[in-house]
Formats: C-alpha cells, structure tokens, sequence
C-alpha cells in the first residue's frame, strides 16, 4: 500500500518528520502496527543498507535514515508493547578498551536495529570484563567488537578469551571489525567471525545467530 | 627563512615531514590516551620528533596540535588547557626545527558528527576550531595544514577559522579517502571534485590528500586532484594499512617504496609532499631523495 512505501521512502530521504507523520497515517487508516513496522519502517532501512552497501549513499545517509527510523518506532513501541517488538537476536557492540573510536561501532548499531537486532551498545574504550558481563545479563548471542587502532586490538582477543573462560562459547558468538582488523586477525585470536565494513557486518551477524 | 607561500608561490616543491602519532606510540603513547598531553608531560619527545624530521630533509615539520581543538579535548577533559597545549606543542616544534625548518599548525577533525547527521551544531565546531585557530596564530605558525578530514562541511569551517585568525598564514587542507566502485570518497561521501570547490571557497591555498590507504591509492587521488584544481596539490600517505605481526604492529610500505611513489606524485605536479601514519623520519629522508631528483 502507498502509505507503507511512503514510510520507506522518508527513511530513504532521511526524513524524520514524515516518517513520523506518515506512521500516524497508516495507523489511522487501520494497519496494523507490525504490518507498518515491518513492510514500512523495516523495509526502508534494508533499502538504505543496500544502498549503502552499493556505494550509492554513505555515513550521512544511514544516520539520517536511522533517525527517521526511530521517529517511527517511538510512535508504534506503545502499541506493540503487549506482542514485544520483534528480534532476531540480542547483540553486545563496543568499542573496546583504549579505542575512543565509536563512528564505525555507530554505524554497525544503526544497520543492525535496521536488520532487526536488539541492540545492547556499551560505546567506547569498553574493558573486555563489560563485554562478556553484558552478554550473559543481557543473554546475548554475539559480541561485536570495533577498533580503529591497531594498538587497541589485543584487546580484542581478551574478551574472546574471556567468553571462553566463561564456559559462554556454545552460546555466545563473537565478531570483531574496523579499519585495522583483517579475516587473519580474526582467526588469530579465535573469533567467530569478522566483517570487512558495516554492512557486511550485519550480514555476517546474521549467519552468526542462524548457526 | 622564506615562507611556505613565497616557496609556493615560485613554483617549489615542499617537504612535510612523517607521522607524528605513530612516533608518539613509539615512545611510550599508550593507547586511549591523549596525544596532545606530550605537550607538558615529555615535551623533549616532541621536540626529538621534530628535530629527527628536520634533519631528514623535511621543509615543514608539525607541532603536535592535530587534536588540540576544545571539543576533541573535552574527550579527556582537558579542553580548558586548549591555549597551553598548542602554545608548547608550537614551542617544541620550533626548538625541533631550529633555523632550518619551518613550523605547521596542524588541525584535525573535532571528534563529533555535525548536524544534522550528529548531535554537535556547527556554530558549536566553529567556535572550538577558531580557539585553536587564534591560539596557533599567537604562536607564530608559518603555515596551518586542517588534515584527516571526511566531512567536507566541518573541513571548511576549519580552514574559514584558520582564515579568520591569521589571513597572512596559508592553509594546507587535505582530506581522507576510500577508494569505492564509483570512484573515491571520504566516509562521510565527499568526493574529490567537491572537496576542491568547497575548500578553494573556504581559502585553502593548498588541498589533497592524507592518511588513508596507502601510497598506491594517493597516486590516483593526486591525479584526480590535479585535474580538478588549480591551486597546488598536497598529498601526505600513511605507509599502508598496518598489520599486527606476533604482537607488534608492522607498517607494509617501507622508504624506498614509498620514495618511488613520491616520485609519480611530483611527475604528476603534486607541490608538497609527506608522510601520515607509520612513517618515519627514514620515510622523510627517501623522500627527500626523491624531491631533489624532481620526480627523476
């Protein structure tokens, strides 16, 4: 229905008002609120993720689109409080300790709460101990893990040590990224898995939680 | 000493020198710490540094000031000592660079996204850039470069700052890119030919290039910038993108390979020249090399 394409379309142009007006209308006119969340607000941020994926937009379009996104939400949380927002998986993101870094991180948490993710974000210069607590409070699935300096990656391995010293491995994945971090270094530690950009990220999450 | 305009201006080609962050790292920087502290806790350091790069060869060398503007202080709480870092940071430089080289304000990005993307106004970037701009003025800076740049918009309002605060001082701005299917762009999407028009508007009197991916890449951006500017065109690689080996982080693209990059950035007409990330004042000496054989 036009409404719904008009609602992903105004994450498309990152605007946060019609977003917002265009869900009161749907549900005014009687769609349900999964129906808007799903065919309307879900499906512009996949449009966006692609785009961005494709090198057609960039950072500043995706954020504008999750801001919109999130105009949205607001107005349908109450509504679907009784049923629970939907999820595919509760993710812990960081950046971890020593790394102040948090654009990469930011971007990754706006893509998975597009995809669908509960997102647990802990932000920056996070101590490997906060990952793995985080995680078990929070029964996450995957640990994400940003650095953009190469001195703060060994960081990194901490914390994979530590889901395993925890007896967390079965049950909790965990994937590291940024500018530094190669597939090698992901292996090298014992991580899950790695993701080369944002939107590859998020795809790989998704095969993480579908193991 | 002649000035960086008057060199310009005669159709020379300038030196810059290497990185400064990695060198910090090098002796002791830890990681998540502020780099910007070197300036009262071990201004001998910064000094050496800048000595190291003099002696190399460098024609410009940089005092440590990349993230002494209030608002990326104010990560680490210092934002109030803004006016002391820069004025020693500019002193350590100069003490390096004795008579033989001059000294670059250097001016990275504020930290923050602006709006409407981000949560910080750029009144707000503004202001906290021309503190710092006003200070390096104070300090005597023969040249301000405004690097490491990936929103064009927060690029312009630095180099406007710089303008403001010392309109006799020339500003170098370069920005940072990826190289994408359809072409390069910085993470924030700001392409080549708009990072030209937009930094000559703001009174840029040199633009390019810095850190990024590697000496490969910034061959190809020179040329895009060549073609796409009129004023001369500065380009200052990092040594490739680092890799962790056993611990220690290696940087792949050592002197000479480098140097023989230098030498297609000045075939091509690129006028200053340097290093970012992982290079060292070995880097700055191959470079050197490759300047006084004009490219050969």
């Amino acid at each position: 229905m036009d409404l719904l394409r008009e609602i992903a379309s105004s994450l498309e142009t990152g605007d946060d008002e019609r977003a917002a007006e265009r869900t009161r209308a749907a549900l005014a006119a009687g769609v349900a609120p999964r129906v808007v969340l799903d065919e309307g607000l879900v499906r512009g941020m996949e449009a966006v993720g692609a785009r961005f994926k494709a090198h057609e937009i960039f950072l500043p379009d995706v954020l504008l689109a999750a801001k919109a996104m999130i105009a949205g939400v607001e107005i349908l949380k109450p509504l679907l409080e009784g049923e629970g927002m939907p999820s595919r998986g509760k993710v812990v993101i960081g950046t971890v300790k020593g790394d102040l870094h948090d654009i990469g991180k930011n971007l990754v948490g706006v893509l998975l709460r597009g995809a669908g993710f509960d997102v647990v974000d802990l932000g920056r210069d996070v101590p490997p101990e906060r990952f793995v607590e985080a995680a078990e409070r929070e029964g996450a699935r995957v640990i994400g893990m940003s650095a953009l300096l190469t001195t703060t990656m060994p960081a990194m391995a901490r914390v994979v040590g530590l889901v395993r010293e925890r007896g967390l491995g079965g049950s909790v994945r965990t994937i590291v990224g940024g500018a530094p971090v190669s597939a090698d270094f992901a292996r090298e530690i014992g991580a899950d898995d790695y993701g080369y950009d944002a939107a590859n990220a998020v795809e790989r999450v998704a095969a993480l939680v579908a193991r | 000493m002649r000035g960086v305009s008057e060199r310009l201006a005669a159709g020379e080609v300038l030196l810059a020198d290497g990185a400064i962050g990695t060198m910090l790292m090098a002796r002791g920087l830890e990681a998540g710490a502020c780099p910007e502290t070197f300036a009262f806790e071990r201004p001998e350091a910064l000094e050496e540094i800048a000595r190291l790069y003099t002696e190399a060869g460098a024609d410009l060398v940089q005092a440590n000031t990349f993230g002494a503007s209030p608002l990326k202080l104010a990560a680490y709480g210092l934002e109030a000592r803004t006016r002391e870092i820069v004025l020693r940071a500019v002193e350590c430089a100069r003490r390096g660079a004795g008579e033989e080289a001059l000294v670059y304000g250097s001016c990275g990005p504020c930290g923050r996204l602006l709006e409407p993307w981000g949560d910080v106004s750029p009144g707000e970037v503004r202001e906290s850039f021309s503190t710092t701009m006003r200070v390096l003025a104070e300090a005597g800076v023969d040249a301000v470069i405004v690097e490491t740049m990936t929103d064009v918009s927060e690029a312009a309002i630095a180099v406007r700052a710089a303008r403001e605060a010392m309109p006799a001082v020339p500003v170098v701005a370069t920005m940072t890119f990826d190289r994408t299917p359809r072409g390069f762009f910085t993470i924030m999407g700001t392409g080549i030919e708009e990072a030209c028009r937009a930094l000559e508007e703001a009174g840029a009197a040199a633009l390019g290039s810095n850190c990024g991916q590697g000496s490969g890449a910034m061959v190809e951006i020179a040329a895009e910038f060549r073609r796409r500017t009129a004023l001369p065109v500065a380009i200052q690689p990092n040594a490739g993108i680092p890799r962790r080996e056993a611990g220690a982080t290696v940087w792949p693209e050592p002197p000479a390979f480098m140097a023989a990059r230098v030498r297609d950035l000045l075939r091509l007409g690129v006028r200053i020249v340097g290093g970012c990330c992982g290079t060292t004042p070995e880097h700055v000496r191959a470079f050197r090399e490759a300047v006084e054989g004009g490219g050969a």
